[in-house]
């Protein structure tokens, strides 16, 4: 990239800044990646008039990597724009669609107002393409982090909805577990069962086990030490929803789970534990 | 022994030993495994791609359908090019472990397949082939 067409470039920018801008935006309202529904034609004008001004300020530093501090400007408010499409709900496209059109627009005026020739013509769009896609994969990545940003969030949430500790009789709690129980997830559960024997008063706990897919070693460590946690803390539990696949799986493996109490059924666990707190079930007369 | 399909996976962190056991479960489905079959080979698959992550540092699995021509197989193996094992005998024994686990994941992993290899050579890493035929 040579100074010349840096200036040559700057140049033209700055002094058809109106035509630019004008022309960006009728290709922006044009094109099918835009999402009128998603916003409107005086939020996109804003937006993009600001960016040409940063775009205009940036070059006219001479210094065209966009990981200079030159550019931190410009990519702040591409940031920021990323960010709120890609919560309004744009896709990666359309996003992207917001710089990549800004090229069109200056290949045009470029075009027109090119007086030396094809060599410099060609080498002005060489290096306005290495700047312009270097900011669109700009507003890609940030675009992919904003959502990554949102699955992390989602997750967290995941886990603390996942694990309710339900009140089956009194003195009887009930543990559904769902899903993978990895050690992250066990903590948590721990943490809600423990707190809810105490806040209860609970002495029996059944921990249901139907929704989870596998249980291996470190499942079933999980799940004697939360046993072994409850009964310190003067609950007994029982293991409910062992699936007659699972039961074998757990034979094999070596796991040794007589010393808790396990039922094949969430019903079965609770006629027990209705059994060890003295009340009978009765049909009315 | 012929080889139907195959296919690999990384196996870098706990996550990955998510993605494991669902891709396993999906390629025991597609050779109709029974439901029991189906638990027996995803939870040894379990065991041994976290022995892979915690041990080994991560690894790989490569995962084939085999035909000895009777019969079809899901054949695994999950190699890494971890510390290795010393002495696979004590490895394999109920109730032993280096880590914080049970114990129990090698040698279980070994009752619920039916063939089931282990190669490894301190400092090398660790390979371990098992197979469960339908």
């Amino acid at each position: 990239m040579t100074d010349k067409s840096k200036v040559r470039i700057f140049d033209i920018v700055n002094s058809t800044e109106n035509e630019i801008l004008e022309n960006w935006l009728k290709l922006q309202i044009s094109s099918t990646a835009l999402r009128m529904d998603l916003l409107s034609e005086r939020e996109l004008r804003q937006q993009s008039a600001e960016f040409l001004s940063l775009f205009k300020e940036a070059t006219s530093t001479g210094n065209w990597d966009i990981n200079d501090s030159g550019w931190s400007r410009v990519l702040e408010f591409l940031d920021s724009i990323s960010r709120s499409r890609a919560i309004r709900g744009f896709t990666p496209t359309e996003t992207a669609t917001f710089i990549f059109s800004l090229k069109q627009s200056l290949f045009t005026t470029l075009q027109k107002t090119s007086k030396n020739g094809t060599a410099d013509l060609i080498q002005d769009l060489c290096d306005i393409t290495l700047l312009i896609d270097s900011l669109g994969l700009f507003t890609t990545e940030v675009y992919l982090k904003s959502k990554e940003e949102i699955i992390v969030r989602q997750q967290t949430e995941m886990i603390e909805l996942s694990t309710p500790v339900v009140q089956l009789w009194n003195g009887i709690l009930a543990l559904p577990l769902i899903g993978t129980l990895d050690s992250a997830r066990t903590q948590v559960v721990m943490e809600s069962l423990l707190s809810r024997i105490v806040e209860t008063g609970s002495n029996i706990a059944i921990i249901d086990i139907t929704g989870v897919p596998t249980v291996d070693t470190l499942v079933a460590q999980h799940l004697l030490k939360t046993v072994a946690a409850a009964r310190l803390m003067g609950a007994d539990c029982v293991i409910s929803g062992i699936r007659p696949q699972i039961a074998q799986t757990i034979v094999h493996l070596g796991v040794d789970l007589s010393e808790v109490t396990t039922k094949a059924t969430m019903a079965d666990a609770f006629k027990h534990a209705l059994n060890l707190t003295g009340a009978i079930v009765k049909k009315k007369q | 022994m012929t080889i139907l399909k195959n296919d690999m996976r990384y196996i870098r962190n706990s996550d990955d030993i998510v993605l494991i056991r669902q891709v396993v479960r999906e390629w025991a489905l597609m050779i109709q495994f029974s439901l029991v079959d189906q638990t027996k080979i995803v939870t040894a698959s379990s065991e041994l791609a976290r022995n892979a992550v915690e041990y080994g540092g991560g690894g790989v699995l490569y995962l084939q359908i085999v035909s000895d021509g009777i019969r079809k197989g899901l054949k695994l193996i999950f190699e890494d090019k971890g510390p290795g094992i010393a002495d696979i005998g004590l490895a394999l024994k109920d109730g032993y472990t280096t880590g914080e686990g049970m114990g129990l994941g090698l040698g279980g992993a070994r009752r619920l397949v039916n063939e089931f290899n282990i190669e490894s050579s301190v400092g090398q890493g660790t390979k371990i082939t098992i197979i469960r035929w339908k």
